[in-house]
């Protein structure tokens, strides 16, 4: 069972994320699930995403989970929520931000001693598809650290999943998911 | 027919919502008259967007409340139509008169009810307080435990509810956000399939019909009241089940998916089990097979139909186990729980010892968690080590605070 937590605020695409995930990891013949906690459901509010995914059929509906990684992709929500909630020794973290790993845990001390990969999604969904709307470029930088699929493969089943969407916003996302999983660290 | 087909992949990574939306599309529904509400609304959303985008001949009626929403689906039923609607909480609160009417007049209207906590406090979270309100509307109630369910159970309901012989309206239900905004793999028929199975509505005593002049929604009063409903009563006593089990066996043959009355879970040698609903069910078979992994030979008990009460399946799914806790997931606000009832009365009457207790949990949404049964599944054992409920009767789990148990 791979498990996935995802902060985020309402409205920049976790949800959209986490089932786009989903719905690539489907087609590989391993079974998914993806939630949300919505709470008010107000945009911008902070909210939290999860996947689950298992070579068998998943039956767990509890939303408690101890993620094998974590997904910031809002800068400021790896400083204002407990994004560490229910670590285990292995939790991965990949955060959104403009500073650098380093900068990052010696502003955040929670983060020490943890493994820790960021990247600037923001600023790259800012210049490829024109909207901070994160959710795709932090999937091309998980597929870097995890090296769950091969990025050309994961691009194509991307196409695919943002199908009904203008070629422009396709092919923005795909330079998105493309750039993320090249400026990863 | 004037309405484009839809191509989907076998497996398609729906929520539950997604899930009811597109089996109500495949059923090719006449009306849809509806008033959107948290966590349903993507439901009656999706079934508007394929009729606009041309997948569906339809009619969708925007109205201004629930009341109207169900009242137009009984006009448009009354008419002779295929019609269908999803609501939850508050807005199946405001459906509730109309409710009674649609299974008084016979209607076969199927309702996606995405189970959702009631008022007071707000609450926009998934229980079962709603569907536990209008048990005794005359509804059958269909309950789903994932998205598969949901697009399964409303093939399935639109076959049952219209049969001539039944003319019955059926809920389908699953639980708010954890199955309706869940998104999980959907095993999918194509829309030929689908509408095979489902068939051409075919309606009875449809007001459209004017070579044959019917009356709707009439007056009785001591007369003629009783026995209206008596028959009613009957119909669902002794005609739906065996309805039901017809186009479960149907729908296995078609897809391979198996369901029964109630859905049973390593309970042919279980020592204790777990009876619940919704999705609650799954997590609980997933922590009993851990439990038999340490030596405690646990089981699950899933109500598959709620309404009518699958009395006989009860008692067979529970002869020989020797600790039950029932959960129910709303607040009996001063009584025994539902499924505790329900449980209890069935069991009355046959030979067994088995120890019943009873759980509140989940309100509003608050989460089961795999910890919390794996305490429960223990908590039964040493009922049984101990030959007597060891607790009290009624117990909360999951609620801050200090410990509260009743009876």
């Amino acid at each position: 069972m791979l498990e996935i937590r995802w902060h985020s605020r309402a409205g920049q695409g976790a949800v959209t994320g986490a089932k786009g995930l989903a719905d690539v990891i489907s087609t590989t013949g391993k079974h998914v699930q993806a939630f949300a906690f919505y709470g008010s459901a107000k945009r911008g509010a902070a909210m939290t995403a999860y996947n689950r995914v298992d070579d068998k059929v998943i039956m767990n509906h509890e939303k408690y989970m101890k993620p094998d990684y974590v997904f910031v992709i809002d800068p400021a929500l790896a400083i204002t929520t407990d994004i560490t909630i229910n670590h285990k020794d292995s939790t991965k973290y990949i955060i959104t931000t403009h500073m650098s790993t380093e900068e990052l845990i010696k502003a955040q001390p929670k983060l020490e001693g943890k493994d820790v990969y960021t990247v600037d999604c923001i600023t790259i969904a800012n210049e490829t598809i024109g909207r901070a709307i994160p959710n795709t470029p932090m999937l091309g930088a998980f597929m870097k650290v995890s090296q769950m699929y091969d990025i050309e493969f994961f691009k194509e089943s991307m196409k695919r999943v943002l199908g009904k969407l203008p070629q422009k916003i396709i092919d923005a996302n795909m330079l998105a998911i493309q750039r993320a999983f090249d400026e990863v660290k | 027919m004037a309405f484009d087909k839809m191509e989907l992949q076998k497996i398609e990574v729906w929520d539950g919502n997604r899930a009811a939306a597109q089996a109500l599309r495949q059923a090719q529904v006449d009306v849809v008259a509806a008033y959107p509400i948290t966590p349903s609304t993507p439901i009656v959303e999706g079934y508007a967007k394929f009729l606009a985008d041309g997948y569906i001949e339809g009619e969708f009626a925007m109205v201004e409340s629930e009341h109207a929403a169900m009242s137009a689906c009984i006009g448009a039923a009354a008419a002779g139509g295929r019609v269908a609607t999803a609501t939850s909480s508050q807005g199946l609160a405001l459906m509730s008169e109309t409710l009674y009417q649609a299974s008084g007049m016979r209607l076969p209207i199927i309702l996606n009810l995405v189970n959702r906590a009631l008022a007071s406090p707000l609450n926009v979270n998934g229980d079962h307080s709603d569907m536990y309100m209008i048990r005794d509307s005359g509804w059958i109630q269909f309950d789903a435990f994932c998205p598969q369910e949901s697009y399964d159970l409303n093939l399935i309901a639109f076959r049952v509810a219209e049969d001539h012989d039944i003319r019955l309206p059926a809920i389908v239900n699953q639980d708010g956000f954890m199955t309706s905004h869940t998104a999980q793999g959907v095993h999918t028929l194509s829309d030929d399939e689908a509408y095979a199975f489902v068939g051409e509505y075919k309606p009875m005593n449809d007001m459209l019909d004017f070579e044959h002049p019917v009356t709707h929604g009439v007056q009785t009063e001591e007369d003629w009241h009783f026995e209206h409903k008596a028959r009613q009563h009957n119909d669902l006593m002794v005609k739906v089940m065996p309805k039901i089990k017809e186009v479960f066996a149907d729908f296995e043959k078609l897809t391979g998916r198996k369901y029964n009355l109630v859905e049973k879970y390593d309970m042919d040698d279980a020592d204790v089990c777990v009876v619940c609903m919704g999705s609650s069910v799954e997590t609980a078979r997933e922590v009993a097979t851990e439990m038999r992994a340490k030596g405690i030979k646990a089981g699950v008990v899933g109500f598959r139909v709620f309404r009518p009460i699958p009395f006989a399946e009860i008692i067979d799914a529970l002869k020989g186990v020797k600790a039950i806790a029932a959960l129910d997931r709303s607040s009996p606000n001063g009584a025994a729980g539902t499924l505790f009832n329900e449980i209890a009365g069935a069991l009355f009457n046959t030979d067994t010892k088995a120890l019943l207790s009873g759980y509140v949990y989940g309100l509003g949404g608050r989460d089961l968690t795999k910890a919390h049964l794996t305490a429960l599944f223990n908590e039964l054992q040493a009922n049984v080590d101990a030959g007597k409920v060891t607790t009290q009767l009624q117990q909360f789990i999951g609620v801050r605070g200090p410990k509260l148990a009743y009876l």
